[in-house]
């Protein structure tokens, strides 16, 4: 050593060396060696892997916690995504449902119309034939009646009975037809001073 | 008040009386030779060195006990060992060695920075006081770890020595400045770079510590010795500002402990760098 050299070149026993104060001390560049040594190799051997590991660790339990948090984004996204999608669908739904309401509700409005129609005019229907029935119940008895008042009416004037002759010939009958017919006028029987 | 302070009061308020002057001593580097065990002779075991085991014996016992259970959420101890590491190995360590090789030299650097910064931090600690690295030969041993670290991992890095001193040469310059400009980088990679290294941390430490032995030693002269009311205030004075001189030494110590370490990551990343 530079000190050690000195130091015995100048004959001198001590530890400091007064002419260079600035030299090293041979013993303390030894301790020093020693110090770092010692130091550093716990460092190397225990220290730094354990804190290595550890950080080795700590990052994959944060890249782990990163990537569930990921996976749990994904599942959210894709349940958003199905739930509007079947709310469309269901809206969509709805919409033809009440569509095809409307369209029934109308058909059905339509078929009920229909119906009452018909109904109404069959009803006009039998009633109009009930009424031509009756009518021409009422003209067969009016025209019997009619004969038999007139045969009677007839008989008195004339004094005996006309009623089997009318029977027989069918006066009345024929006397009715030609009154349809039009070929008998009705004439003023009341006496035209009675009139004036 | 310290050992070493004490030491250093006794030489003036003792060689006065001898000489019959009244001088005052003021101290030197001789105050910072100390031997305990061996006598007086250059195998002596020093006091930074009894200092400087005892800091490798705490931090060993810390770091490794400290590691011992290391958990994924940290406790007390854990996070203050998990802050100095990170420090080390991302600020310094990654930040300017790179990410790819970095890894290999963070036990080399967390080894600089937490032995000289507890060492340094011993400067100002009550009953120890003493800067480990004021004594010169220590910051020398570091240096050298360093000097032939960064030379090693070049000279493997270039695949040779001859390559090394080529690559020392910038691609692209003239001819004629060649040769100049490898002299001054040849200068600046083994010369000025470890002389800088080693004596800035020993410069520092030895003049902290020399100038708050100049506060305490002068103000305990001017109190006891001073021979009127306004010399003594002024000793008074003098102590207080040794007080806030500690302050300001602590970050000096500091910021020393992450120079070295710095720079020796920085001369670390050029030897890794696969030019210059």
């Amino acid at each position: 050593m530079i000190t050690a050299s000195v130091v015995a070149a100048e004959g001198e026993t001590t530890g400091f060396p007064s002419g260079f104060p600035l030299l090293p001390h041979p013993a303390e560049m030894i301790i020093g060696v020693i110090a770092f040594a010692i130091l550093y190799w716990l460092y190397k051997t225990k220290v730094v892997p354990r804190l290595e590991e550890l950080y080795e660790e700590r990052a994959a339990a944060i890249e782990g916690g990163m990537q569930q948090a990921e996976q749990a984004q994904e599942e959210a996204k894709a349940a958003l995504e199905q739930y509007t999608a079947q709310l469309a669908e269901a809206r969509a739904e709805a919409n033809s449902i009440r569509e095809s309401a409307r369209e029934q509700g109308a058909q059905i409005v339509a078929e009920m119309r229909e119906q009452a129609q018909a109904e109404a005019a069959r009803i006009t229907e039998s009633a109009k034939r009930q009424v031509e029935a009756e009518r021409q119940q009422a003209v067969v008895q009016l025209r019997q009646e009619v004969g038999t008042l007139s045969t009677a009416l007839a008989s008195k004037i004339v004094g005996e009975s006309l009623e089997d002759e009318v029977r027989q010939k069918g006066i009345v009958d024929r006397f009715l037809e030609e009154l349809e017919a039009g070929e008998v006028r009705p004439e003023k029987i009341a006496p035209a001073g009675q009139d004036a | 008040m310290s050992p070493i302070v004490v030491s250093a009061s006794w030489l003036p308020a003792v060689a006065p009386a001898a000489e019959g002057e009244g001088g005052f001593e003021t101290p030197g580097v001789k105050d910072f030779w100390w031997p305990l065990v061996g006598g007086d002779s250059p195998w002596t075991l020093t006091r930074p060195g009894l200092v400087l085991l005892i800091s490798v014996g705490l931090l060993a016992w810390f770091y490794v006990s400290a590691t011992r259970k290391l958990t994924v959420v940290p406790s007390k101890n854990q996070f203050l060992v998990e802050g100095s590491y990170n420090f080390v190995r991302n600020t310094i360590g990654r930040d300017i060695i790179g990410s790819k090789d970095f890894l290999q030299f963070v036990p080399l650097l967390l080894t600089l920075f937490t032995l000289i910064l507890v060492n340094n931090v011993f400067g100002i600690v009550p009953f120890i006081q003493f800067p480990t690295m004021s004594r010169v030969g220590i910051p020398i041993v570091l240096t050298l770890i360093v000097y032939i670290t960064y030379h090693t991992v070049a000279i493997r890095r270039k695949h040779g020595v001859l390559p090394y001193f080529k690559s020392l040469i910038p691609p692209g310059l003239p001819g004629w400045l060649k040769p100049i400009l490898f002299v001054l980088e040849f200068l600046t990679y083994f010369v000025i770079r470890p002389l800088t290294l080693a004596l800035r941390l020993f410069g520092n430490m030895l003049a902290g510590h020399l100038m708050l032995l100049v506060f305490i030693v002068g103000g305990e002269y001017l109190l006891l010795h001073g021979g009127n009311l306004f010399l003594n205030f002024s000793g008074v004075l003098s102590f207080a500002f040794s007080i806030a001189m500690t302050f300001f030494e602590l970050l000096i110590e500091f910021l020393q402990a992450f120079i070295f370490t710095l720079l020796a990551a920085l001369y670390i990343s050029d030897a890794v760098s696969e030019h210059h």
